[in-house]
C-alpha cells in the first residue's frame, strides 16, 4: 500500500459524527485505521458532539451558529478535520462560512477550518494519494453516491477507485447511483410517505443491480436504505464503505441481528 | 404615483447604494451600444463546404429534409420534385422576394405558383431565408411582403430556399447582418428562427411532428 | 387559482397512490432526464455557457430599472404599447380592457405560466371572453378544467388514454369509431380543432421567454408553432411578461438560447424562436395590427436585494423539477399552486406568502440535484433553507419539531450531558430492538418507522469506547 512521506505526519482530528458515535462505532474505528495506515496521526477531540446540520437545515440559525463555533474552536488547531461522512464534512467545508457575516471575526476562522475539512475517502485519495487500502472482501457490492458528498464535495470516483483495489470485491453499478435515497435528515420523519416512496425506488435499483452488499459513505443514507431493506425482507446487507476498505466488515451489517442472538 | 414609476422606484431603491447612478447608466448605455458577444461555440467556426455540411447535418438531425442544388435555376425543379415525392398537388405559395420572383418557374409548367400571404388554405409555402445557421441547422426568416410570416406557419409543408453564401456559423453573425439591414437597435416586425418542423411531446413525451405549424420543413440549399 | 399548498402532505400521499399519475410520471424520469443529459453533452461549451448565463442575469438584475426603461423606449419607437402592472389584478384589468376595446369574443393563448399566475382565463371568462389554450398540453388540461402540472409540459401528469377520453367527451363531432388510441391521432384531432380557433381569434395572448432592451423585442420559444399562429393572425398581440425577463442585447439572447432548450428538452434549439418587434408595419401583408406588452411585477421587485434575488435568474426550463426526486414521485399538482418543483418551492412562498406554503421549501431532501442541472446555477437548496429560516423565526413550523430540535441542540452544546443522553438513547434503541438488529416501530418516531425499520445501534458509543482505550 502507498503511504505519503511528508516531513511530518499530518495531524488529523477525527470528527466522528453524531450518528456514527451513537449507532455504529465500527465506522469510527475503521476511519482511524485507514487514516493511521495512510500515515496520519489521529486525534479524537473529546468534547465533540454534532456539526449542527440538523439545526441549519431546519432554519434554526442560532443553534447552528452556536454548534459551529464549538466545532471551530475544538478543531481549528489541527492540520485537517476528517469525517466519515460527506454530509457532515460538507456542512463544515461549505456551509460554516455562510453562517457568519463578513465583519464577524468567526468568519475567518470558519473559512480556515472549512479549507482543511475533508470527507474521509476523498481525503485518502485526493490528499494522501492512497491507491489501495490492502483490504479483502469477498462479494459483489454496489455503491450509492450520497448527495452532499457528491454535489458539495465532488465525491464519486474516489470510493470506486479504492473499492476497485479491494481483493475479491466486484463492484456493480445500480441504476442512477447518484439519485437521492430519500433520507434528507428530518425530511425522512417530516414527510414519511414521500421519503418512503423515494427509498423504495432506490432499494429496487439496489436489488436489481444484483449486488449482495450496498455501500455508501454516509450513515444517514445507509440507515434509511438498510431500514427499508430489512422491512421488506431483502437479503442485501448495508455497510459504510470505510468498513470494507479497513477490512472491518466482518461484524453484523447495519440493521442485521448480531450473530448468535 | 403611477404603476410604472412605482415599479421602477422600488427597483431603484434596492439597486442604489448612493444617489449617484451615473456609473450604472454608463454601463447600460455601453452594453446596449457595443452588444458584446458571449461564448460562441467553436462548432460553427467552419467555412465553405464544412459549414454547409454542418448545416445539413444539424438540420437533418431535427427532421428537416435538405436538397442541394448548384444554382437558383434548379430551384423550381427541386420544388416540383419535393411536391411529387410527397404526393402533393403541384402548387405553392410564395412572397414577393425578388430572388424567388426571379426563379425560372416556367421550367416547371405544371407548377402553379401563387404570391402573397397565406390564409390557411395552402398546402405548401416557399420562403427565402435571410440566413441559415450551421450551429444548429436553423433558418432565419424575416417578415414583410417578401416573405410573409403566415407562409412559415400555416401551410402543411414549408419549403425554404437558403443561398450557400447566406449560411453562417452562429447566431451572432445573423445579428450583424440584421443590424446592417435594419440599422442598430432595430428589427423587422417578426424574425423567425426555425429549427426543424413543428413538433410536440405533450402526450406522454412521445415526440410527434406537425403540431400546429408545418408537418415538414424542406430546405433547398443553393450553390456552394 | 386556489392555493392548496397547506394540504401538501395529503396531496403528496394521494399522488403516490394514484396509479395513472405514477404511470405518467415515469415518462418524466426516463424522458426529460436522459434528454437533458444528451443536450448538455452536445456542446463542449455548455458548462461555460451556464456560467456566463448566470453572470448575464446577475448583471441584468443589477441594472433592471435602466434596462426596463430602455426596453420601453424601443417598444414605443416600434409602434407598440407598454403597460405596467404592479399586481395580478392590474394585469388582468389591462388585458380585459384591450380585449373589450377590440370587441374580442375569442382569445387564443400561447403557453404562458404568467397567465396562470394571474388566473387570466377565469377572469376573461367572467367577462364573457372565451380564452382558448393552443399549446397541445395546455389545450388538454383546459378541456379537463385542470392547471398545468409542469411549467413546460403542462399535461405530463396524464396518460394518452386519459387524453383520448377527454377528446371524446368534448369533441362532439367525433365519430364513435374514430381511432384515438395513439398520441399521433390525438394530435391530428387537436390540430384540426385548433386551426379554426386560430383563424377566428380576435386577440392573441402570449408570454415571453425574453424581452430585449436593445431592440424592444419580445421572444417566445416554442416547438409546436401555436405561439406564432396565436400572435400573427389576430387583430392584436398581447405579450404578458414579468419584469425580470429583460436581457440587454440580441447577443445576450444567444447565450440564454444555448442553455434553455438543452436544459429543458435536450434539444439544441427549440423549433421556433420568434422575435417580435411592434405591430404590423406599413407594407406588411400579415401580422397583428396592435402590439401590447404588459410588464408584471407582482412581488418580484420586492425580491431584489433579499436572499431570494437569485430566483429572478430563472428562465423556466423545468430542469429542476425534472430531476427532483420529490417531483418525480408526486408531479406538479401536489405543490398546490402554479409553480411546482424546486423553483416553485422558492418562488411560490414569495408570491403567495410563506404562511400558506410552508411545506414547499421543507419538502426537499436537499439532495442538490436541482442546482446541479439549473442552467442559471440558481442555488435552490440555499433559498429553500432561507425560507426555512424565516419559518423558524416566525415559529411557523410544528411545535414538536421545534421542541425536538431545541432539546437536541441544548444537549449538543453540553458534551457531558450529551454523552449521557447518547448512552440512554443507545440503550433505549438497543432494548427496543430486542437483539433483532432493528426496531420496527419507534415510539415518537413513527414517521421513520412507517415505511422502514430503525437499525439498532451496534453497541457502546464511539466516544465511550475510544475513551476506554479501544483501538482498531
Amino acid at each position: 500500500m502507498t503511504t505519503p512521506s511528508p516531513a511530518r505526519r499530518p495531524r488529523v482530528a477525527l470528527f466522528v459524527t453524531c450518528l456514527v458515535d451513537l449507532m455504529r462505532p465500527t465506522i469510527g474505528f475503521a476511519a482511524v485505521k485507514l487514516l493511521e495506515d495512510a500515515g496520519c496521526e489521529v486525534v479524537v477531540p473529546p468534547s465533540q458532539t454534532c456539526c449542527g446540520q440538523p439545526a441549519f437545515n431546519s432554519g434554526d440559525r442560532k443553534d447552528a451558529v452556536a454548534l459551529a463555533k464549538r466545532v471551530i474552536a475544538e478543531f481549528e488547531g489541527f492540520d485537517f478535520l476528517v469525517a466519515p461522512s460527506g454530509s457532515c464534512a460538507g456542512m463544515i467545508a461549505t456551509h460554516y462560512p455562510e453562517l457568519f457575516a463578513d465583519d464577524d471575526p468567526w468568519k475567518a476562522r470558519a473559512l480556515a477550518l472549512a479549507a482543511k475539512s475533508r470527507e474521509l475517502i476523498s481525503f485518502l485519495v485526493d490528499d494522501l494519494g492512497v491507491t489501495s487500502t490492502g483490504a479483502r472482501f469477498d462479494g459483489t457490492v454496489t455503491y450509492h453516491d450520497s448527495c452532499s458528498g457528491l454535489r458539495e464535495l465532488g465525491i464519486q470516483a474516489q470510493p470506486r477507485k479504492l473499492l476497485a483495489a479491494v481483493e475479491g470485491l466486484t463492484l456493480t453499478e445500480m441504476k442512477d447511483p447518484d439519485v437521492c435515497c430519500g433520507f434528507g435528515g428530518t425530511f425522512a420523519v417530516k414527510y414519511p410517505d414521500l421519503s418512503g416512496a423515494i427509498v423504495t425506488k432506490k432499494c429496487v435499483a439496489i436489488e436489481e443491480s444484483g449486488a449482495t452488499t450496498i455501500l455508501a459513505g454516509d450513515l444517514g443514507c445507509l440507515m434509511n436504505m438498510a431500514g427499508r431493506m430489512t422491512r421488506t425482507g431483502s437479503k442485501v446487507e448495508a455497510r459504510h464503505v470505510a468498513e470494507v476498505l479497513a477490512n472491518m466488515a466482518d461484524g453484523p451489517a447495519i440493521g442485521a441481528a448480531k450473530t448468535g442472538e | 404615483m403611477n404603476a410604472r414609476d412605482s415599479i421602477l422606484s422600488k427597483i431603484r431603491r434596492s439597486r442604489l447604494s448612493s444617489p449617484d447612478d451615473s456609473a450604472r447608466r454608463a454601463t447600460v448605455t455601453e452594453r446596449l451600444r457595443s452588444h458584446p458577444a458571449g461564448i460562441v461555440p467553436a462548432r460553427g467556426a467552419v467555412e465553405g463546404e464544412a459549414r454547409i455540411a454542418l448545416f445539413v447535418e444539424k438540420a437533418e438531425a431535427v427532421f428537416a429534409s435538405v436538397a442541394r442544388v448548384a444554382s437558383s435555376a434548379e430551384v423550381p425543379g427541386a420544388v416540383a420534385a419535393y411536391l411529387r415525392s410527397k404526393n402533393l398537388p403541384q402548387a405553392i405559395r410564395r412572397g414577393e422576394d425578388p430572388r424567388l420572383a426571379a426563379l425560372p418557374f416556367d421550367t416547371e409548367p405544371q407548377l402553379a405558383v401563387s404570391v402573397g400571404p397565406s390564409d390557411g388554405h395552402d398546402l405548401a409555402g416557399l420562403s427565402q431565408a435571410l440566413a441559415g445557421v450551421a450551429e444548429t441547422g436553423t433558418v432565419v426568416l424575416t417578415s414583410g411582403r417578401d416573405n410573409p410570416t403566415t407562409l412559415n406557419f400555416l401551410p402543411e409543408h414549408h419549403l425554404v430556399v437558403v443561398s450557400a453564401e447566406d449560411l453562417v456559423g452562429d447566431y451572432e453573425t445573423v445579428w450583424a447582418k440584421v443590424r446592417s439591414i435594419w440599422g442598430a437597435g432595430s428589427m423587422p416586425r417578426a424574425l423567425n428562427m426555425i429549427t426543424g418542423p413543428s413538433r410536440s411531446g405533450d402526450i406522454e413525451q412521445t415526440m410527434l411532428l406537425g403540431a400546429h405549424g408545418p408537418r415538414s420543413l424542406h430546405l433547398i440549399v443553393v450553390g456552394g | 387559482m386556489k392555493v392548496t399548498s397547506p394540504a401538501f402532505k395529503e396531496n403528496a400521499t394521494a399522488a403516490i397512490h394514484d396509479t395513472q399519475l405514477q404511470k405518467a410520471l415515469g415518462n418524466v424520469e426516463t424522458g426529460f432526464v436522459a434528454k437533458r443529459k444528451k443536450g448538455a453533452a452536445s456542446l463542449p461549451e455548455f458548462e461555460a455557457l451556464r456560467d456566463s448565463a448566470r453572470d448575464l442575469k446577475i448583471h441584468v438584475l443589477k441594472h433592471l430599472d435602466l434596462y426596463l426603461e430602455a426596453y420601453e423606449r424601443k417598444v414605443i419607437a416600434s409602434g407598440g404599447h407598454v403597460h405596467w402592472a404592479e399586481t395580478a389584478e392590474d394585469a388582468r384589468r389591462i388585458v380585459t380592457d384591450i380585449c373589450r376595446r377590440l370587441g374580442a369574443k375569442t382569445v387564443t393563448k400561447g403557453k404562458s405560466m404568467i397567465t396562470e399566475e394571474i388566473a387570466l382565463n377565469d377572469h376573461l371568462e367572467a367577462q364573457g371572453i372565451r380564452p382558448v389554450e393552443t399549446d397541445l398540453g395546455e389545450y388538454i388540461i383546459q378541456l379537463r378544467g385542470e392547471h398545468p402540472s409542469h411549467i413546460i409540459a403542462p399535461a405530463v401528469h396524464l396518460t394518452k388514454e386519459q387524453v383520448a377520453g377527454d377528446f371524446r367527451r368534448v369533441h362532439e363531432h367525433l365519430a364513435v369509431d374514430r381511432d384515438l388510441s395513439e398520441p399521433v391521432t390525438l394530435l391530428s384531432e387537436a390540430r384540426a380543432v385548433l386551426r379554426e380557433q386560430f383563424l377566428a381569434a380576435d386577440v392573441g395572448i402570449t408570454g415571453a421567454n425574453f424581452l430585449v432592451a436593445e431592440t424592444g423585442t419580445s421572444i417566445i420559444v416554442t416547438n409546436e408553432g401555436n405561439g406564432d399562429l396565436t400572435q400573427t393572425l389576430p387583430k392584436a398581440h398581447v405579450v404578458l411578461a414579468s419584469i425580470e425577463k429583460i436581457v440587454p442585447t440580441l447577443e445576450d439572447v444567444d447565450t440564454l438560447m444555448r442553455v434553455l432548450a438543452r436544459s429543458a428538452t435536450g434539444q439544441e434549439m427549440s423549433v421556433y424562436t420568434t422575435f417580435s418587434t411592434g405591430p404590423r408595419r406599413a407594407d406588411d401583408p400579415d401580422g397583428p395590427g396592435e402590439y401590447h406588452v404588459v410588464l408584471l411585477d407582482n412581488g418580484r421587485s420586492a425580491m431584489l436585494g433579499t436572499e431570494f434575488e437569485d430566483m429572478l435568474r430563472c428562465i423556466r426550463c423545468g430542469a429542476c423539477m425534472n430531476h427532483c426526486p420529490v417531483y418525480q414521485q408526486i408531479g406538479g399538482h401536489a405543490y398546490g399552486w402554479v409553480y411546482p418543483g424546486p423553483m416553485g418551492a422558492v418562488l411560490t412562498p414569495t408570491l403567495v406568502g410563506i404562511e400558506q406554503t410552508g411545506h414547499l421549501p421543507n419538502a426537499s431532501t436537499f439532495c442538490g440535484r436541482c442546482e446541479s442541472v439549473c442552467p442559471m446555477r440558481i442555488p435552490l437548496p440555499r433559498m429553500m433553507r432561507a425560507w426555512r429560516a424565516r419559518e423558524w423565526e416566525k415559529a411557523l413550523n410544528p411545535g414538536t419539531q421545534r421542541f425536538g430540535l431545541g432539546l437536541w441542540a441544548f444537549l449538543a452544546r453540553r458534551p457531558g450531558l450529551y454523552r449521557l443522553a447518547a448512552r440512554i438513547g443507545r440503550w433505549g434503541l438497543a432494548t427496543l430492538s430486542g437483539g433483532r438488529g432493528r426496531v420496527a416501530r419507534l415510539p415518537l418516531g413513527d414517521g421513520w418507522t412507517k415505511h422502514r425499520d430503525m437499525p439498532a445501534p451496534e453497541g457502546g458509543t464511539f466516544m465511550d469506547r475510544w475513551k476506554a482505550g479501544e483501538r482498531p
